[in-house]
């Protein structure tokens, strides 16, 4: 007797007319919690750099008698930066756009023009390491120079990591087009990539200018 | 340019292992002049070996393969987990009986059987084990088992990542145990200190095979918080609102979020660490400004909450036994799940208390000794909520209920010689010594073990489809119980005369006494954990007699006792409406019809292997970055993101099972439940 | 000055009596063994035992019911004991909950009170305002200074009015307040004579303080309470308590030992060794316990406090080479603990 399969309802009526059971589920299994999950990891990812964040606020001045941020920091590398990082959001918000239109090719466009301002982001970075190297600030120097390439560092890694997944969503949009799977997966980067963004206006507001107008 | 300061100490760099095809890796690494290894080793390899032969003479890989080690099924996952946790038991109480015996003989000229060496080892390997790889798989275990069925779902909400989650748990354990008989394991104590850990102190490989262990394990913890929280936000069986959630899904909830929110400050403590150690960074370090205090305050503020991620699953455990088996609704649920959050809340602003002595001042002291103590008020709540349940119900004393009553009665000491510690200047005597050691043993053992064992006893039957042996389940409960009593009350009595903990020996031949009843104390509990591997054993043996036809052997109330035992792949044939809190019970009362027919197809997620391919290439990136083995360590590491990415390109990650299958399933079930009814 | 008063002191005899009663029970269960913790001789360590027994005797106000409670309804209500009384429509109840969450409250708020009052008068950081609690602090009583070094793994004691020191042995006048500055070489160590006094880390770079008074004479031991590596288990020290004229008699003594603690001896001092005997210095080189603090008492070491000093000036954007160890005017030995080289200000 399948007398109580039926389809749910949102009050309890009296006992009698209870449903107990969900006759069809109209949900992919799992599907809808991609975003929540993804979220919560950026939460927790968020932590992480908090930590580094509070390891920076306990040791950022201890220069060890060496180079502090005023010795150090060229605000107007770190200014091309910012921009360049900011600017590769702003694209990166336009390919949304362009997914939600369901246009695959503009949004491959801008994706790629979210790489490469990412990747010269990146780039001005490893040359502003390779300049500080260069002249004896080098992380083992003390523990200000040690958080800082390590915090600054983190946020490049992730950078990177983006970078990667962003030419691998390239590939599989390239494949598949605008797939129900692709499209949640460049949601979720593009929350990553923000997330980055919001992480580069906390280093470059703490890190950099803090130190440097002091 | 700047001035360079004091040398910096080595760095991978300096060692000069660039080149070097195994690293710093050589036969010293192995303990060949050291007996209790070697036979160790040629005992773990003879068992090794025997599973081996006897899955190659039964024919089994290949289902092994399938059915469990490539399995998305959150029930499946959690019998691993608890497995793993259980033989990690093994493993980690064995240096228990290792240390006790040492501390019952090495007084006055006796130095003890074993060196300082082994035995600082001994206890560090102790504590590391029994927290990441025993507390937690078998929490996480048991939470991944319980609590989507409880929630009416089909399944977590990641089940790739829920597997993916147990590899890399087991690969720290497996990284740990290889220390065992490859190099050595830290000789730092448990969360491995600044400075004490860094190179200058500790420069083999101990700590580094404490770190990439803990760092692996770490991620696949948090991963699995992740799903766990994901899965009960968004997973739930419509009508059940979150106050109709079962208590023990509320305390998996906080218990996750708490996770979620603390081991990043152990990622990031650990990863600092890691680069001290490799990288010649400066931040634990006492030179050129780096601050040992401040690893302490963060692995301090993963370490206290991480207790309360171990004990609130076990109060839910607590809360489910107590309801069922005096047959009624858990009392007062509401302030149960208003102490649930206030615990998860304050836990995280107390975590100070554990270095009072480090001179902070009076008034920080004060604040975090006074939050410490409030923690006491929900908690004393919840014992009480436990007691009006027992009251006027109707109890039954199976071997579930016996581990509450024994909780009841254990943990509420180890909460009252907590709040004792939490008075800063009694903790002034008390810091790091045996009065400490004895308060933590008694609020895990009796907090969080008896819960395990409590709740593996009461779920096993669901998970496997017959009861423990309960004879046997009777001799791991005393032995536990009364162990427990014996081993630690002497401990906490040589900690008020002024003993310190992780001492080798000890001048003072008076004490003696007492280390020896302690030590019959852990013999006994050895009684206990064997008579709980026997209850297993001899429950295999005779499952026939102690099966479980009608899929609810104790008359419960949640919607986990409304499937078969042990549940069909797909949970539910039809996933479950809820009214009212204690949904089966519910159901029970008011007349609910279990439907046989018009069954549809369900969606399920294909098994996989990217779990045990990542996992294994951590291994193997831990392992290469441990003995300083580069291109091992690059080649894993760039293995990881390889397969990563492969794995993305893989669309086809489900199947239907189809509606006549279902029929098949769900038909047996009713025959089944015929003949038990 | 007013005659102190700990929120500990018994203010009528009833409480008198009853905070002896709460002392002498467990002491005569556990008589008979060396409860250098429960039965101390220092004034700041009675303070804190009291504290225990007291903090215990409230907690077991709601422990020892919950545990008789547990036992009783747990025959009660078994299964067949008691068939009427079984309701199970009783899930809730406003007053029991209203009962349940106030009383642990108020113990702790009574806890909570005790807790800020005692945290603060037994800071280590304190100085002391009296000798015990019958003999108040004379007026123009200087106290000791002791400075203790933690190494790996002895304990260095330099007594600088006396321009002496010792390895692992601590000798102190009875009824004599002391105050010890305590560091470290290399690792976090707690200072910890359990007779006398709670510990207190003793940490590299950095200055710990703590203040007490021994009360009565005899020999006990002192360690750290903190596992620092290979020598940790024996890494003792005697800790000797004796009268005004023993302690004169004592300095004499070790003043007749011939050695001097040079900067060179400190040095190799320093190395790591375990199970260490005690050790006399007749002299002390001047400073050394400073230049130990600030890490720099190898020649040619920057000191921590010029090194923080030439970060402060790099802030304002001025730079200068660090200069090397052994300079007089920056150093301090006066700083509070807090101040202290370590991380930022």
């Amino acid at each position: 007797m399948s007398s109580n399969v039926a389809m749910p309802s949102r009050h309890d009526g009296p006992v009698a007319t209870r449903t107990w059971f969900v006759a069809t589920e109209d949900h992919a299994h799992g599907g809808g919690a991609t975003l929540i999950g993804f979220w919560i990891y950026l939460m927790s990812d968020a932590l992480i750099f908090a930590s580094l964040f509070a390891v920076f606020g306990v040791l950022g001045r201890n220069y060890a008698g060496g180079p502090g941020p005023k010795q150090l920091f060229d605000l107007s590398l770190v200014a091309l930066n910012t921009g360049l990082l900011l600017a590769s959001s702003i694209t990166f918000g336009i390919a949304m756009m362009a997914m939600e239109s369901d246009r695959v090719k503009r949004t491959m466009f801008w994706l790629v023009i979210t790489g490469l301002l990412g990747l010269g982001f990146l780039c001005v970075e490893m040359h502003e390491f390779a300049e500080l190297v260069a002249q004896g600030a080098t992380p083992q120097r003390s523990a200000f120079l040690s958080i800082f390439f390590t915090l600054v560092g983190t946020h490049g890694a992730h950078v990177a990591f983006g970078l990667i997944w962003l030419v691998t969503m390239l590939i599989q949009i390239g494949q598949r087009g605008l797939h129900v799977e692709n499209r949640r997966r460049i949601v979720c980067l593009s929350m990553f990539w923000h997330f980055l963004d919001i992480v580069w206006i906390g280093v470059f507001t703490f890190v950099y200018l803090y130190g440097v107008i002091r | 340019m700047w001035a360079a300061g004091l040398n910096p100490g080595p760095t991978m760099l300096d060692q000069g292992f660039l080149k070097a095809p195994l690293g710093r890796l050589s036969l010293d690494s192995l303990p060949l002049h050291e007996p209790i290894l070697i036979g160790t080793f040629i005992g773990v390899a003879v068992l090794g070996l025997v599973v081996v032969a006897a899955l190659t003479w039964l024919g089994r890989w290949g289902w092994l393969w399938r059915e469990w080690l490539t399995s998305v099924d959150h029930k499946k996952i959690g019998i691993m987990y608890v497995i793993l946790g259980i033989i990690m038991l093994l493993r980690g109480f064995s240096d228990a009986l290792m240390m006790r015996a040492q501390q019952a003989v090495a007084f006055g000229a006796n130095q003890g059987y074993l060196p300082a060496s082994h035995y600082d080892q001994i206890f560090t390997a102790h504590g590391t084990i029994m927290i990441f790889f025993v507390a937690i798989p078998l929490v996480v275990g048991i939470i991944n088992f319980v609590m989507p069925l409880q929630i009416g779902a089909r399944d977590v909400a990641f089940p790739y990542l829920n597997n993916l989650s147990f590899w890399l748990t087991a690969s720290g354990a497996v990284l740990t145990m290889i220390s065992l008989f490859v190099g050595e394991f830290a000789r730092t104590g448990w969360l491995s200190y600044a400075p004490l850990a860094e190179l200058q102190y500790s420069p083999d490989s101990g700590v580094d095979y404490y770190l990439w262990s803990l760092e692996i394990a770490g991620v696949g913890t948090t991963l699995s918080a992740i799903n766990m929280v994901a899965t009960i936000i968004k997973m739930r069986a419509p009508g059940m609102t979150l106050m109709k959630m079962p208590v023990f899904t509320w305390t998996a909830l906080c218990s996750n979020i708490l996770a979620i929110a603390i081991f990043p400050a152990l990622t990031a403590a650990f990863f600092l660490l890691i680069l001290d150690r490799y990288a010649g960074t400066q931040f634990f370090t006492n030179e050129l400004g780096g601050s040992p205090m401040m690893y302490w305050n963060m692995v301090w503020i993963w370490g206290h909450p991480e207790v309360y991620v171990l004990i609130l699953p076990a109060f839910g455990i607590y809360s489910e036994i107590t309801s069922t088996f005096t047959g009624k609704r858990l009392f007062g649920y509401s302030s149960m799940v208003y102490a649930t959050v206030v615990i998860t809340l304050l836990s995280y602003l107390v975590w100070l208390h554990h270095f009072f002595t480090m001179g902070s001042g009076a008034s920080v002291n004060s604040f975090f000794g006074i939050a410490t103590m409030i923690i006491a008020i929900p908690t004393g709540a919840k014992v009480f909520n436990w007691l009006f349940t027992m009251y006027r119900g109707e109890i039954r004393f199976e071997l579930p209920m016996m581990w509450v009553v024994a909780f009841m009665l254990t943990f509420v000491v180890g909460g009252m010689t907590g709040v004792l510690l939490a008075v800063p200047p009694a903790d002034f005597v008390l810091h790091n010594s045996l009065f400490l050691v004895a308060h933590f043993h008694n609020t895990i053992i009796g907090g969080v073990v008896f819960g395990l064992f409590a709740g593996m006893t009461y779920w096993f039957p669901k998970a496997f489809g017959f009861r423990m042996d309960e004879f046997w389940g009777k001799v791991a409960f005393w032995g536990w119980v009364v162990g427990y009593w014996v081993a630690w009350t002497p401990i906490y009595i040589v900690g008020l005369m002024g003993v310190p903990r992780r001492v080798h020996h000890l001048d003072d031949v008076s004490l003696r006494p007492y280390f020896v009843v302690a030590a019959i104390g852990a013999v006994i509990i050895l009684i206990g954990i064997l008579g709980f591997v026997m209850s297993i054993v001899m429950g295999i043996v005779k499952r026939k007699a102690l099966a479980d036809v009608t899929g609810d052997p104790w008359n419960a109330r949640t919607l986990e006792w409304s499937t078969s035992s042990p549940p069909p792949a797909y949970n539910f044939a039809f996933q479950p409406v809820v009214h009212d809190l204690d949904a089966w019970h519910d159901m029970k009362e008011n007349g609910y019809v279990r439907p046989t027919t018009g069954f549809n197809p369900v969606h399920m997620p294909r098994n996989t292997g990217i779990g045990i391919y990542v996992a294994a290439l951590s291994l193997t990136l831990g392992f290469g970055m441990v003995w300083y083995i580069w291109w091992l360590a690059a080649i894993s590491f760039v293995g990881i993101v390889l397969v990563s990415i492969l794995h993305t390109f893989n669309y086809r990650r489900d199947y239907f099972i189809p509606g006549h299958e279902i029929a098949v399933t769900e038909d047996a079930r009713t025959r089944s439940l015929a003949t038990g009814a | 000055m007013p005659p102190y008063r700990s929120a500990m002191t018994p203010r009528t005899p009833l409480a008198h009596w009853a905070r002896s009663a709460l002392v002498a029970v467990p002491l005569i269960l556990l008589s008979g063994c060396k409860m250098v913790v429960m039965d101390p001789t220092g004034d700041i360590a009675i303070q804190e035992r009291n504290l225990i027994l007291v903090a215990t005797g409230m907690m077991l106000l709601v422990i020892l019911p919950v545990m008789a409670l547990t036992v009783i309804f747990a025959l009660r209500y078994r299964k067949g004991r008691n068939p009427k009384a079984y309701d199970p429509h009783f899930t809730h109840s406003t007053r029991i909950e209203l009962v349940v969450w106030t009383i642990p409250l108020l113990i702790i708020a009574c806890l909570g009170v005790i807790t800020w009052t005692s945290t603060h008068l037994l800071d280590p950081f304190r100085p002391l305002d009296r000798i015990s609690a019958t003999k108040p602090l004379p007026k123009d009583m200087k106290p000791l200074d002791i400075q203790v070094v933690a190494m790996d793994w002895k304990w260095l004691f330099i007594y600088p009015e006396q321009g002496i020191a010792t390895v692992n042995e601590l000798e102190l006048p009875v009824d004599v307040p002391v105050r010890f500055s305590i560091t470290a070489t290399s690792q976090m160590n707690t200072f910890y004579a359990p007779t006398m006094a709670g510990m207190i880390y003793a940490m590299p770079g950095m200055k710990s303080m703590l203040h007490a008074v021994l009360n009565e004479p005899g020999d006990t031991w002192g360690y750290s309470g903190n596992y620092t590596g290979a020598g940790y288990s024996d890494m003792r020290f005697m800790l000797h308590g004796v009268d005004q004229a023993g302690f004169d008699a004592w300095v004499s003594k070790v003043r007749s030992s011939g050695e001097s603690l040079s900067t060179e001896r400190y040095l190799t001092l320093d190395e790591p060794s375990e199970k260490v005997p005690v050790m006399h210095f007749a002299t002390v080189e001047a400073d050394i316990f400073n230049r130990a603090v600030n890490r720099c008492v190898k020649p040619g070491t920057p000191c921590i406090a010029d090194v923080m000093a030439l970060d402060r000036a790099a802030d304002q954007g001025r730079h200068q080479a660090p200069r090397a160890a052994a300079s007089e005017a920056s150093m301090h030995d006066d700083m509070p603990h807090d101040a202290m080289p370590h991380g930022s200000p």
